[in-house]
């Protein structure tokens, strides 16, 4: 932790970035810290509490501002910082990954190939959580897994959370903004909340990566970084990718083989 | 299955203009008779039928889907049906995942040459949808507002 303070502080000192994106101390868990000047760099933490997807800022350039910036990134944001690469989102030259690795050493990535060499060091693993609902989802029948979304989805009351803390929902207009026609209405309605969450699921084909922070953000607990993550764990054998490593060909539903697979078309 | 004789599906096609149009338009030139349940809604390629409007005919009441185009490698533009063949094969998974009834879409392809493989297509169709019963389950959430309040439960 006294290593990040101190590189974050050397960077902004030195000027080679102008921000330290990175955590601080919240009032019940951390939370994300700008850091400009050196000063605050002594605010900064990290530590297996720091769950944020800080990558979520990286397409925002009213905040990252147009120079070099440093963020620092547990595994779930190098993920998300290498599909934000694939998708053509980031460039290199403004972009310093701190992160740390499992034996506690600081390590700077300064290429998207250093961090992709990174990356794959680490399998991508369900979780106690997620192991939990989805082999009880699997369990159910079809009926059944209606009426658990169904039930789930009467909480949601279209707060956008999901979207606003998603690093791949970066469209500056969003579907559901759309109103000529008006495709998902904007109240809280069975139809609508499923409408939505399809949607943004049909919309995350390929290119999740499973950093759960749809699922941390929703404030009524509906597990919908679930059926995401399911979706990619389900799509990564039909379209040859490997969950939780950068799409090497491009994104799922933009690229397409002469021999995908299917069962259904008659 | 249901006990409805009566019931006749609401069924809307989803076609590209290039090959199943055309396909259908040769099932009636070639007077071949098929049920009378489907409605045709014609697209530039099967690319661009987009998944949200398949949700928003099971909204506005269909009781089953086809989803028609061009054989692959016959594409009009190339690659729109290999597009749309992957965003099915997604499309379908989540809606399995999220328990909407996955039996009453039905992908097909139906080349322009193909008549009476569409004709087949639709009596099949028609015939399996009948035996699943209207489609209660969705219809009863897109009522919601006029209808009181549904959370999950019958």
């Amino acid at each position: 932790m006294e290593k990040i303070r101190e590189r974050a502080a050397t960077l902004l000192a030195e000027g080679v970035v102008t921000l330290v994106l990175g955590y601080e101390e919240g009032t019940k868990r951390p939370r994300p810290l700008f850091c400009r000047n050196s000063e605050s760099a002594r605010k900064l933490i990290f530590d297996s509490r720091c769950i944020h997807n800080l990558a979520v800022y990286l397409t925002k350039k009213e905040l990252v501002g147009k120079d070099r910036f440093a963020v620092i990134a547990p595994i779930a944001t190098l993920r998300s910082i290498m599909q934000l690469y694939v998708e053509n989102q980031l460039s290199e030259d403004k972009l310093l990954v701190l992160t740390v690795d499992p034996s506690g050493e600081l390590r700077e990535l300064v290429t998207f190939e250093d961090i992709a060499g990174y990356v794959e060091q680490f399998e991508l693993k369900r979780g106690e959580r997620e192991q939990e609902i989805l082999s009880k989802i699997d369990e159910m029948s079809r009926e059944e897994r209606w009426k658990f979304w169904m039930e789930e989805m009467s909480h949601c009351f279209k707060c956008y959370a999901c979207r606003s803390a998603c690093p791949l929902c970066y469209c500056s207009k969003c579907v559901v903004e759309v109103n000529r026609p008006q495709w998902i209405n904007p109240w809280p309605a069975p139809l609508a909340n499923m409408e939505w969450h399809i949607n943004r699921a049909m919309h995350m084909v390929g290119r999740c990566t499973a950093c759960g922070a749809c699922g941390d953000a929703c404030p009524v607990g509906i597990p919908i970084d679930l059926i995401t993550r399911k979706m990619m764990e389900d799509m990564a054998p039909e379209f040859g990718y490997i969950p939780g490593q950068p799409a090497k060909k491009g994104n799922a539903l933009s690229t397409w083989k002469l021999d995908d697979r299917e069962q259904f078309i008659r | 299955m249901s006990s409805n004789t009566d019931f006749e599906p609401k069924i809307i096609a989803f076609v590209c203009n290039w090959c199943t149009y055309a396909g259908a338009d040769l099932t009636g030139t070639s007077r071949l008779k098929y049920a009378t349940n489907v409605k045709i809604v014609r697209f530039p390629c099967t690319g661009r039928i987009d998944f949200l409007l398949l949700l928003k005919s099971f909204a506005q009441g269909a009781d089953g889907i086809i989803v028609s185009g061009c054989h692959p490698n016959d594409c009009h533009y190339t690659s729109g049906n290999f597009h749309a063949r992957r965003r099915w094969i997604a499309f379908r998974s989540i809606l399995d995942l999220m328990g909407v009834d996955i039996r009453r879409i039905q992908y097909s392809w139906v080349s322009a040459a193909e008549g009476s493989k569409w004709a087949d297509l639709v009596n099949h169709t028609v015939a399996d949808i009948r035996s699943l019963g209207p489609y209660q389950e969705y219809q009863k959430i897109a009522d919601y507002l006029e209808k009181g309040g549904y959370h999950g439960e019958d």
